[in-house]
């Protein structure tokens, strides 16, 4: 009996070790176009192509990681893409089903040039329609919109984005994954502190 | 029983959704729309096929104290396998199906399969059952899809009927996808179930 569970085991888990092996590389090459192609689409530039790419996070309070710790999954973390085309800004947030993830480019003074869904977890036929809802010419547009001289929620919480039909919760957490976006990286400046906004924790 | 009758006997008299009432949480959480009822039901089947053929190959070398430990960790292996060759090889496929296909290992139509038919046959009879079985839940899955599309959006498989703005909202939600599954299974039986 132990014999059979072991070796089932095994061999289960060195095909799971075999494959992993043999479709990282592809998997990953993939992931990498999706986000060269996602660039060009979000800053509207075909020749867009990345200089420098950096990473930054936000923590909420009383989650910063201690020295030589790793920082926890719900901080908010930006990798920012300066491109030859501006700024584009990949980020994550909570969604209905899970994390959802939103490059979005931003013009000089960080109204929205366009904006892609890279990964999500949401309902299909639902949340799932996030990608193009928001588009131009669709109901929920926000492109050329800026994020800091309009209100930048949905119609529900008084502001002027249409949510997607029946997934208010997707819509709340696309637009205020990109909200934090421009925040860190347009309001700061305007504020002509120097210092971050800080975010304040959901509760809800 | 022959190959055929045991293909049949999966998409009408042991159909899994209609008649068995398996799978119940997939069928009602991922039929918001046509196509994806019929991809959760094709993954399903392709993991169905595979993994009825190597439990009925392994079945007698399994002590039947632990077959069900055995079986999880055969049909979990086959669908992260699946999933992870689906992602590199066929990465349009995983952007519309992408989601759905973890859940296929808590699917209990695969492990009530293994149970009720693979343990007990031979394999060429288990890749039937699994095919049956396959296309019946693929075909449950697409009509209550597509039930629910129509009924939701006015649209049938993306393409639109009469407009959105005449659709029960409702039907695409949860509570719709109870209505729906339980007037399907009152057409169904009254259709192949002879009194």
């Amino acid at each position: 009996m132990l014999a059979v569970l072991t070796v089932i085991s095994v061999v289960a888990g060195s095909l799971l070790a075999y494959v992993n092996a043999s479709t990282e590389d592809t998997i990953k090459a993939i992931e990498q176009k999706n986000l060269e192609d996602g660039l060009k689409v979000v800053l509207l530039d075909e020749s867009a192509t990345v200089q420098k790419e950096n990473i930054d996070t936000i923590y909420f309070k009383g989650k910063e990681p201690k020295e030589g710790e790793k920082p926890k999954d719900d901080a908010i973390q930006f990798i920012v893409y300066h491109t030859s085309a501006g700024l584009a800004v990949s980020t994550k947030e909570n969604g209905f089903g899970g994390l959802l993830t939103v490059l979005v480019g931003f013009d000089d003074n960080g109204s929205i040039k366009g904006y892609k869904v890279l990964k999500h977890t949401e309902t299909p036929g639902l949340g799932a329609k996030a990608g193009d809802w928001f588009q131009k010419d669709s109901k929920g547009n926000i492109i050329g919109k800026n994020p800091g001289n309009c209100n930048f929620t949905v119609s529900k919480d008084g502001g002027e984005i249409d949510a997607i039909t029946a997934s208010t919760i997707t819509s709340r957490a696309f637009l205020l994954a990109i909200q934090n976006a421009y925040d860190k990286f347009f309001a700061a400046q305007d504020a002509d502190t120097g210092a971050t906004k800080q975010v304040e924790p959901e509760n809800d | 029983m022959n190959n055929m009758k045991v293909l049949l006997n999966g998409i009408i008299k042991e159909n899994p959704t209609f008649v068995l009432l398996l799978g119940m949480c997939p069928t009602l959480g991922t039929t918001s729309s046509a196509i994806n009822g019929m991809s959760m039901g094709l993954a399903t089947m392709a993991v169905l096929i595979v993994s009825n053929l190597i439990i009925s190959l392994i079945k007698n070398f399994v002590p039947d104290m632990v077959r069900i430990p055995s079986y999880i960790v055969v049909i979990a292996s086959l669908v992260t396998v699946l999933q992870m060759l689906i992602k590199a090889y066929a990465p349009d496929v995983d952007k519309s199906l992408g989601l759905f296909i973890p859940l296929i290992v808590v699917n209990c139509i695969i492990l009530g399969r293994a149970e009720a038919f693979a343990a007990k046959n031979n394999p060429i009879a288990s890749i039937f059952d699994g095919i049956g079985i396959g296309l019946g839940f693929t075909i449950a899955l697409t009509c209550l899809g597509a039930a629910r599309e129509l009924l939701g959006t006015g649209a049938i498989f993306g393409q639109t009927l009469w407009g959105e703005s005449y659709g029960m909202l409702m039907f695409v939600l949860a509570p719709g996808a109870f209505l729906a599954l339980g007037y399907l299974i009152v057409v169904f039986n009254k259709i192949f179930k002879k009194a």
